[in-house]
């Protein structure tokens, strides 16, 4: 692998400790949707930061639980909720050590990493931020952890303060000391840019938040089934990812809070499951993470999730950090060694995401005939609009790999580009 | 492959390559933004409406290949019609580009280069937008379209 050849430095993936490869072909009969032909092609599927597929190991749980194990849990006395009470309890505790939370309480089951961010600027934001206070953002945002803010500050009439990106689409940390200010009530981030695979300093930034006072949210979202997360080392306050693109279903995710803050919060939804008691007069809340799980929750999804989580953790997730890194590198020399390729996002410390435009070609074109190669990537804007408008560019094509995908795959990728070249030749 | 070459075939290539009438129109008399959220494509078109009359037909704006060549070549074909005859011309374009029904591809003339949109059906918005635009700006709304 000439690493040389990147035009940019690409940095090795910072945990490499204890790494043993394993054997890709053989994983890749772990996920049945990845034996089908598109378009009469192999399916080469490219598009997994936007959601992942799932191994058999998460589709037999779910069917599991619906075949043998379905139940409300919290309820009843009878076998079946107890047992799907505790196979739900299993994944909360899955997830902790997933995240090396200290207490299983601090992981609360949400819809998603956007539902986690919401969360926290209904209740945490909320309480803390009033008229005039800052909430700190970054420039490389997905909508998902812009939006919720602005809701936030219009109310509040606080103001949104954004911490701006350099060429290469690394975050501006320079610039990080005089936006938090005396004024700044939380700064919520993400770790890896779903739109320019830009890994971000985080524990540095967190480091620099709390010497100033300011907690942090972070969005997890394209980091927790990439790279090692650990809560306590990252000393993070509030971290927020999602099942689907940690290789377990849709509807479920996951959001991490220090307990002594979600204990001070203020319930999100309001119903079932999160009371202790209630009368027209008052209501006492229940304790964490009941709290801030009104309403039957997805039970089936957070078994699924703690599969998903389980089948990451056998494979080791510092392995799949490195062979994804691997293919990163790949893939990267393999896009620039094509005539007009330019990769939008050229960090030295990146996640395997690939955003990239082709001189004179509309990335919505370059996807439809990518898509008849039986290719699969992502196209636009990727929701994250200000990015684009960054780099000047109205929407890329995105190449985002996972721990299933293979160096053949990234050929294919490669001719199918040229096939697109020949198109529009 | 041959459906990708019915989809881009020679002429659209072209279109989108070199636009027709791409430009801002002095004395415009309606004007319309057009706006695909999927895509980011994203179109002005201007009208200069005499009585009854398309008297001329401008765009500018970026999008991919089948957007862009879809309205310079709407503008070639509405220009000097009358609304309603605009109007048929899109009613048809529709029919084709969705492939509801053969449509009437003699009154579509050159625009029947589009027909192989239809096996294409998350393009459809692309081939539709201008001509939504076009829509808009006859109905002198203010406000821009999308197509969601």
């Amino acid at each position: 692998m000439a690493v040389n050849s990147v035009p940019f430095e690409l940095h090795p993936p910072m945990d490499r400790g204890g790494i043993t490869s394993y054997g890709v072909e053989e994983v890749r009969r772990d996920f049945p949707i990845l034996q089908q032909q598109v378009h009469g092609h192999p399916l080469v599927y490219l598009d997994n930061a936007a959601t992942s597929q799932k191994p058999r190991a998460v589709i037999d749980a779910i069917a599991h639980y619906y075949e043998r194990g379905n139940a409300n849990i919290h309820r009843g006395v009878h076998y079946l909720s107890e047992h799907a009470t505790s196979e739900h309890e299993a994944a909360r505790r899955t997830v902790q050590a997933f995240l090396n939370a200290t207490d299983k309480r601090e992981i609360i089951f949400v819809r998603s990493a956007t539902e986690g961010i919401n969360l926290v600027a209904q209740t945490y934001g909320r309480v803390h931020v009033n008229a005039g206070d800052e909430v700190l953002i970054t420039a490389m945002e997905h909508h998902s952890n812009i939006v919720p803010w602005q809701i936030l500050c219009d109310e509040k009439r606080a103001h949104l303060r954004v911490l701006p990106i350099n060429e290469r689409g690394e975050l501006r940390l320079d610039e990080l000391p005089k936006l938090l200010t005396a004024k700044t009530r939380i700064f919520a981030f993400t770790h890896v840019s779903n739109a320019l695979g830009t890994i971000n300093p985080v524990k540095q930034m967190i480091e620099m938040a709390h010497s100033r006072g300011v907690p942090v949210m972070i969005d997890g979202a394209q980091a927790a089934p990439h790279i090692r997360v650990d809560v306590q080392e990252l000393d993070a306050d509030f971290y927020a990812f999602s099942g689907h693109k940690a290789y377990g279903p849709t509807g479920i995710g996951v959001l991490y809070g220090k307990r002594d803050l979600l204990e001070a919060m203020p319930p999100y939804q309001g119903g079932g499951d999160m009371i202790r008691s209630v009368t027209f007069e008052k209501t006492l809340y229940n304790d964490l993470p009941h709290k801030f799980e009104a309403g039957t929750p997805d039970i089936a999804g957070a078994i699924g999730l703690g599969a998903a989580l389980n089948y990451v953790e056998r494979l080791g997730i510092g392995n799949i950090a490195a062979h994804e890194h691997d293919l990163l590198v790949y893939a990267t020399e393999a896009l620039l060694a094509i005539d007009g390729v330019r990769i939008i996002g050229t960090a030295a410390q990146k996640a395997a995401v690939i955003s990239f435009v082709i001189e004179g070609i509309h990335p919505h074109d370059v996807g439809t005939i990518l898509d008849r190669e039986g290719i699969a990537v992502r196209t636009g804007h990727h929701c994250a609009q200000p990015v684009m408008q960054f780099f000047r560019v109205p929407a890329t094509a995105r190449a985002s790999f996972a721990l299933y995908n293979t160096r053949q795959e990234i050929d294919a990728l490669a001719k199918g580009i040229e096939k697109v070249k020949e198109v529009f030749a | 492959m041959s459906e990708l070459r019915e989809l881009y075939q020679d002429v659209i290539l072209e279109h989108s390559k070199a636009p027709r009438n791409y430009r801002e129109l002095q004395g415009a008399n309606h004007k319309a933004e057009g706006y695909n959220p999927l895509c980011g494509d994203h179109f002005t078109v201007y009208l200069d409406v005499e009585g009854d009359k398309i008297q001329d037909v401008s765009f500018q704006g970026s999008g991919c290949a089948i957007s862009k060549a879809s309205a310079s070549m709407m503008t070639q074909s509405v220009k000097g019609k009358s609304r309603e005859d605009a109007e048929k011309i899109f009613e048809q374009f529709h029919k084709l580009v969705t492939g509801a029904a053969n449509g009437d591809r003699d009154a579509l003339g050159k625009l029947a280069v589009f027909a192989g949109v239809s096996e294409f059906p998350v393009r459809v918005k692309c081939a539709t937008l201008a001509w939504h635009t076009l829509q808009a700006a006859l109905e002198g709304k203010q406000d821009s379209v999308t197509t969601e």
